[in-house]
Order: structure tokens, then sequence, then C-alpha cells
């Protein structure tokens, strides 16, 4: 089969790879018939996660139609069911999978020993997500095998667009869990640092979680124009504005009450200067994220609010505001969306059409078409704001 | 370093060497590990300095009027740079790494050798001062190298300790691991484990070269959801014991499962069969077996990746095969 590879740092290709077989009784073998760049395979493609290997197939947002399955995986699941696959492979069976934390299953990751000296604990094993995550082939193919499809493949019986459903296995459940995690009250404003697919679902969820404004920070004005046009957001280009000068401003002094980091470890700096010190440590390894929104979103968050990290980090982080964290009572919440929770709820809402996340896919292209299609992601060339791949 | 950092610390299923009473002299390895390390920053400065100030070492050492001295030097300066990142490198056992600076100390002294061959006077008198301080480098390095590599091998046996907690209620783990021909499906150095009496069971251990070693064992103790203790019995080639607890955990968290197992080997002769058997690092298998075990009874499989297509095992996790499907026949 044709599958999109990691080569190197900044170079990605389609080559032919073996097809995926069945290794395990709960496996599922799944045609794809759609599948998505993210924002983290950007993470991959420029090197800031480590143990990636050439040849890795990349890709944790997909779906398609079932084509074998595992004696253990036949209970709920039929060969041509249509499945939409979510990016954390979780068992559903250890502690963590019962208490709704899917991507920290327990079990999922073959190379959790590797995962625990980086991180002292490991998380759950992720599609296409380097070998510290399980070192699992991804979805940018023209086939996948799912493991533990029993509890981790969601089943679509209507004849609903994939283009409706395709981000309940990543993006749209990422961008609620990040609303959800500021614990809305009435009356909140939340800001949300990057309009990037992330940014743009967590504004959805945040107004339907009853946000009663959100202002959404980046500098590209087509995806602020996204969020203000189709999510009904305000919007600050901070390369104009200074933000926590607009924020205050905007809250008339008070902050936002919840501060969502939609960025992650590559963020941007207006400041040449400062951004020149976050690349040189990144690139000299003395500190692999950069994680200036972050900072941004604790100094600028309300008093006793909450702030939101949802974009991806990998190592660790340099000048950390704790002093502002501590002394204001703030709450940081974060992690690898919990997608199996919420598909279901959101599919219902999908269904009953209070969320079209269509909106946000701006180019559909062939799977020989992947490498351009992560050269206009990355470089936000052609207004980009969404790939989908058609294998 | 300090010891408590060594050992199996890269798993989070707490996992223990422990000191056996034949006694590997874990402290004495310690010591001569940290002395390792110090002659691993000592190569460091070395080649650094020898790569940056050539010119200067050359006339220290006596070789300053030849060309060819430069290109020894050079070449010694970036061997120095490998001793570093081979005693320095963390997590690397230092064993192998101290004996490159023996192999390199006897290249140069053999330079030197060479060198004095040809020359007189001053340079000559210098040269014997770099050969005396080399010998005596040598002696350092040989003992570390010693001190680091006995403290390595596991002579007289050993006990390793490992737990785990799975999601599953006591007495589901108790009966599991009570069937002893459970045993393989995540051990996987056993290749079957044969239930052949009350107490008894005949156990099959994969070998090289696709042969097998067998022994009998037997139950010495049994509590019913709390413990079985087992061991081998008279005439195994690698006697061994084992004993695994169980708790339950509080607040509904499952069972706490505590393993501990135990080699006793009387001899030196039979250090290679204990490892063909049960691997080089005991310590390090018995944590793999662990998390497949927790696998197996809360998922009923081991879990593999294309990465890990063997399923979890420390030693792969190093090795990675590219994620992307094995080439097989469907
Ligand atoms: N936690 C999860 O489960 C999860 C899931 C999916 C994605 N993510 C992460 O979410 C993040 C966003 O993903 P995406 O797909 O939207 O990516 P994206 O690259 O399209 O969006 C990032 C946006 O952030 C903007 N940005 C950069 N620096 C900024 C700054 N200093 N201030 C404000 N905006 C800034 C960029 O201009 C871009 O528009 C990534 O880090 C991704 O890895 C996390
Ligand atoms: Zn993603
Ligand atoms: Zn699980």
């Amino acid at each position: 089969m044709k599958a999109n590879c990691w080569v190197a740092p900044n170079q990605v290709a389609v080559e032919n790879v073996p097809d995926p077989q069945i290794l395990n009784p709960r496996d599922a073998i799944v045609r794809i018939t759609s599948a998505a760049i993210c924002g983290s395979d950007l993470h991959l493609l420029h090197g800031f996660i480590p143990a990636m290997k050439k040849g890795d197939i990349l890709g944790h947002e997909f779906m398609g139609e079932v084509v074998e399955l595992g004696p253990g995986a036949r209970d709920g699941l039929r060969v041509g069911d249509r499945v939409v696959i979510p990016f954390p492979i979780a068992c559903g069976n250890c502690i963590s999978c019962e208490r709704g934390l899917y991507s920290l299953c327990e079990n999922s990751n073959p190379n959790a020993a590797v995962a625990e000296a980086v991180m002292g604990h490991a998380p759950a094993g992720i599609f296409g997500y380097s070998h510290l995550l399980g070192g699992y082939a991804g979805g940018q193919a023209q086939y996948a095998r799912v493991p533990f499809a029993d509890v981790g493949a969601l089943k679509i019986e209507d004849d609903i667009p994939d283009e409706k459903v395709l981000f309940l296995s990543d993006i749209l459940p990422t961008g609620y869990m990040a609303a959800e995690m500021c614990d809305i009250q009435r009356g909140d404003i939340v800001a949300i640092w990057g309009a990037g697919p992330v940014g743009q679902f967590a504004t959805c969820s945040a107004f339907l979680l009853g946000a009663e404004r959100v202002i959404v920070i980046d500098r590209y004005p087509y995806r602020l124009r996204m969020a203000r046009e189709k999510a009904g957001a305000e919007t600050i280009n901070y390369e104009e504005t200074d933000v926590m000068d607009a924020l205050r401003d905007m809250t008339a002094g008070r902050g936002p009450d919840a501060c969502i980091d939609a960025v992650g470890m590559e963020a941007h700096h207006p400041s040449a200067a400062l951004q020149a010190y976050d690349r040189g440590k990144q690139a000299l390894k003395s500190e692999t994220d950069r994680p200036h929104a972050l900072r941004e979103a604790i100094l600028s968050c309300a008093n006793g609010g909450v702030v939101s990290a949802i974009g991806a980090y990998a190592g660790f982080i340099d000048k950390f505001p704790m002093g502002s964290f501590m002394n204001r009572s703030l709450t940081l919440r974060s992690g690898q969306c919990h997608v199996q929770r919420y598909m279901r709820p959101l599919l219902d809402r999908i269904r009953k059409g209070e969320i079209d996340p269509s909106y946000i896919i701006t180019h559909t292209l062939g799977l020989d078409q992947t490498p351009h299609g992560y050269d206009i992601f990355t470089n936000k060339r052609e207004e980009c704001v969404k790939v989908v791949l058609k294998p | 370093m300090g010891r408590k950092s060594r050992g199996h610390k890269n798993t989070a299923l707490h996992i223990r060497s422990m000191k056996d009473p034949f006694g590997i002299e874990r402290e004495a390895q310690d010591r001569s590990q940290a002395m390792a390390r110090f002659l691993g920053w000592c190569s460091l400065g070395l080649g650094v300095t020898t790569l940056a100030a050539r010119p200067r070492v050359a006339r220290m050492c006596g070789v300053d009027d030849s060309p060819t001295a430069q290109t020894v030097l050079q070449a010694a300066g970036i061997r120095e740079l490998g001793h570093a990142a081979a005693l320095l490198i963390p997590r690397r056992r230092v064993g192998w790494g101290a004996w490159t600076r023996v192999a390199g100390d006897v290249m140069d002294l053999t330079a030197c050798g060479r060198a004095m061959q040809t020359r007189r006077g001053t340079r000559r008198m210098r040269l014997t001062y770099t050969m005396a301080a080399l010998a005596g480098i040598t002696m350092i390095d040989l003992y570390t190298a010693m001190r680091a590599t006995r403290g390595r091998r596991m002579k007289d046996g050993t006990r390793v300790q490992a737990s785990v907690t799975v999601n599953r209620r006591v007495d589901e783990v108790y009966r599991f691991w009570h069937d002893f021909q459970n045993l393989p499906r995540f051990m996987h150095h056993l290749e079957s484990v044969q239930v052949i009496g009350d107490r008894r069971s005949r156990w099959t251990a994969k070998a090289p070269a696709g042969r097998t070693v067998d022994w009998e064992a037997e139950i010495v103790d049994d509590r019913p959801n709390e413990m079985i203790m087992w061991r081998s019995v008279d005439g195994a080639k690698v006697p061994n014991s084992g004993c695994v607890r169980f708790v339950p955990a509080a607040g509904g968290r499952g069972t706490e499962v505590r393993i501990e197992l135990g080699y006793s080997v009387p001899g030196g002769a039979m250090t290679a069969n204990m490892a063909k058997i049960f691997g080089e690092n005991p310590g390090q298998q018995v944590c793999d077996d662990l998390r497949r075990f927790k696998q197996v009874i809360e998922t009923g499989e081991v879990v593999r990746s294309d990465g890990s297509p063997h399923g979890t095992a420390i030693r792969q996790q190093a090795k990675q095969r590219p994620a992307q499907p094995l080439a097989m026949h469907r």
C-alpha cells in the first residue's frame, strides 16, 4: 500500500510499504477513506518529538471501512462497518481507561519503559506519533491496523459524510476538552492562543459550554477571520497589538477567566530577540519546547482563573512564570485528549446539527500530494487551515 | 551519583536488585563506577586539550620535531573523546568503557616506545616522563576496568524484586498465577510450564540456538489470594526460586502484585548457563514480564506495535523497527 512516511526532519514522502495485518485478537484492519494532517504532525515534521525513525508512517486522524477483524474484535464490529478511529490507543480494561482517561491507557504503549525514562510515567500509545508513544504505524495511508478495535472504533451508522465526522478522531474532541477544562461559568470570558484547527474548535466549544465571550489570538488574518465569522469570536492579531494590553482592555482590567494554549511547543514570538532566544535554546536542546504562548496565557489569566494547555509539549520549558502562577491562585489543566470519552456525545451534536466541523477544511488532496499538504499547512500558504487526504 | 539512582530506575514498575547472601559487592561496584566516571571526565579534558593545543602538547611530550606526531596526537585526542563518551553517557554500563581506555593506553605506550627509539637528549627525557605517567594511568585504568567488569557479572546469583498494580480482583489474579501454565504467556524466556502433580511442575526455558533447558519445581508455600512460593527441586541446572504476593489496592484500585525471584548459583561455572536462560539482566526481564502480565490479565493479549512487533521488551525498545507493517504473507 501507499503511505506517508517520515524521512528526516522537515521531510516526508509517500512510499510503498507492506499492507498491515492482524497481529492480535482484538485488532481490526481499516481501509482508510479520509485522513487529515494535524498540528501535532508538524511537531513531528520539524523534528521536535524525540524517537522518530526513518520510515515511520504518520497520521493519527483517520476513518474508513473495516476490512478484516481479529477473533476478539468481532462482538462489536463487522467487516464493512464505517468507523472513525480515535488517536489514542486504549485497551478499555485498565483503571485509567475505566476512569475515562483513555490517553493514559496503561497497556497500549509497548515502549512504556522508554517513555517512563523521559516522562516519569508513560502515557498511552498513539498512532503515528513516535516510538516513545508506542511505535505504531499511522493513518496517512491506504490501510491501518487498529489495536483494541472493539473499544477504539466509533461506528458511524448513517450516511453522514466523512467530512462531518472525520474530526471526531482528534481535533473536535480536543477543542472540546480544552474548553471543558476551563470549567466555564456564566459570564466567563475565554481567551484562546492559536487559531489553528484546535483553536477554532475550542472556540465553538467554549460557546457551547456557556462562555460569554471568546477572544482568539493569532497572527494570520485569514485564520482570525474564520474564528470571527464561523464561531463568533473577537480576535487579536499579536503582530499588530500587544496581547496583554489588549486583553486587559477588553476585560476592563480583570483578564480572561480562562486561557487556552492551543499553540504548543513551537510558539512564535513577535519580538525577534525573544524568538531567537527560545529557538536557540531549543536548537541546543537546553529547552526542548518554546513556550511563549503558555507564558503569556499564564500572565494574562484573571486571578483565580484556569489555564488549559491543550497545545502539545514534548519535554522541558524555560522561564515558567511560577511566581505569577502561584501568587494568583491559578489552575493549570492539560492532557492529550481522551478522545473516546467525547466521541459519542459529539457525534450526537453533529447529528442534531449543533456543530458542523467541516467548515475548517480548506484543502482536499490525494494521498500522493501529502508532502504538498504538509508544506502549505506548516507555512500557512494558500490560506490553509486544514488538509484532508483521500487515500 | 548516589546508590539510589542506579539499578532499574528506568521503570515505574518499581523494581530493585538486591544484594544476595553470597555478596555481589554492590558498594565496591558503585565505587568503581564512580572512578570510571571520573576517568571519563579526565578523558574529556585531555581530548579537548590535545585537539585544541596540539603543538604545545607535542612539545611537552617531547615529540614536537615530527609532523607525524601531530597526526598521531590528533587521533589520540579524538580517541580520548570516544573514551569520555563511553564512560560518561548516562545509563550505559561503564565496564566496557573503562576497557576502551585500557586499549587506548596500550596504543599510547606503543607510540611513545617507537618515538623513544629515535630521540636523544631533553626530548628523550620528556618522553621518559610521558611514558612513566602513561604507565601509571594504565594501571589505574586496568584496575577500574577490572573492578567495573567484575561487579557487573552475576557470579554468585542474584535476587530481583518487582511490582505492578493490575485492575483485577485479588482472587482472579491469584487463580491466574496459580495456574503455572499461564506463565509462558507473559514470561517470554519460558517455553512451557506443565503441571505434573499436586505441587509439582515441569518448566521448560528457551536457550540459544533453538535448544531448551528444563527443570522441575515445587510449590513450597501456597496461601490462597495471598501468596505463592515455589522453588526448583534438586538437580536443576540453575537452582531458582520465586515468590509472588497479592494485596488488594486500597479504594478499588485492583491488586498489587509483588514478585521476587532468586537464582542461587553456587559457582562461577554456572554463570553462562544462567545468563543464557534468564538473560544478562534478570531485573530487566522480570520487569518486562510484569508489564506483559498486566497486559495479558487486563486485556487478554500482549500488546504489539509495528516498532515492537514482539511486544514489550526493554531490549527491543532500544532497537525499534520503523513504524510500518512487517512484510509477511497474509
Ligand atoms: N492535546 C491534544 O490532545 C492535542 C490534539 C491535537 C493537537 N494538539 C496540539 O494543539 C496545537 C495546535 O494544533 P493545530 O492543529 O491547531 O496546529 P496549527 O499549527 O494549525 O495552529 C497553531 C496556531 O498557533 C499560532 N501561533 C503560533 N505562535 C503563537 C503565539 N505566540 N500566539 C498566538 N498564536 C500563535 C499559529 O500561527 C497557528 O495558527 C499543536 O501543538 C498540536 O500538537 C493537541
Ligand atoms: Zn492531532
Ligand atoms: Zn487501558
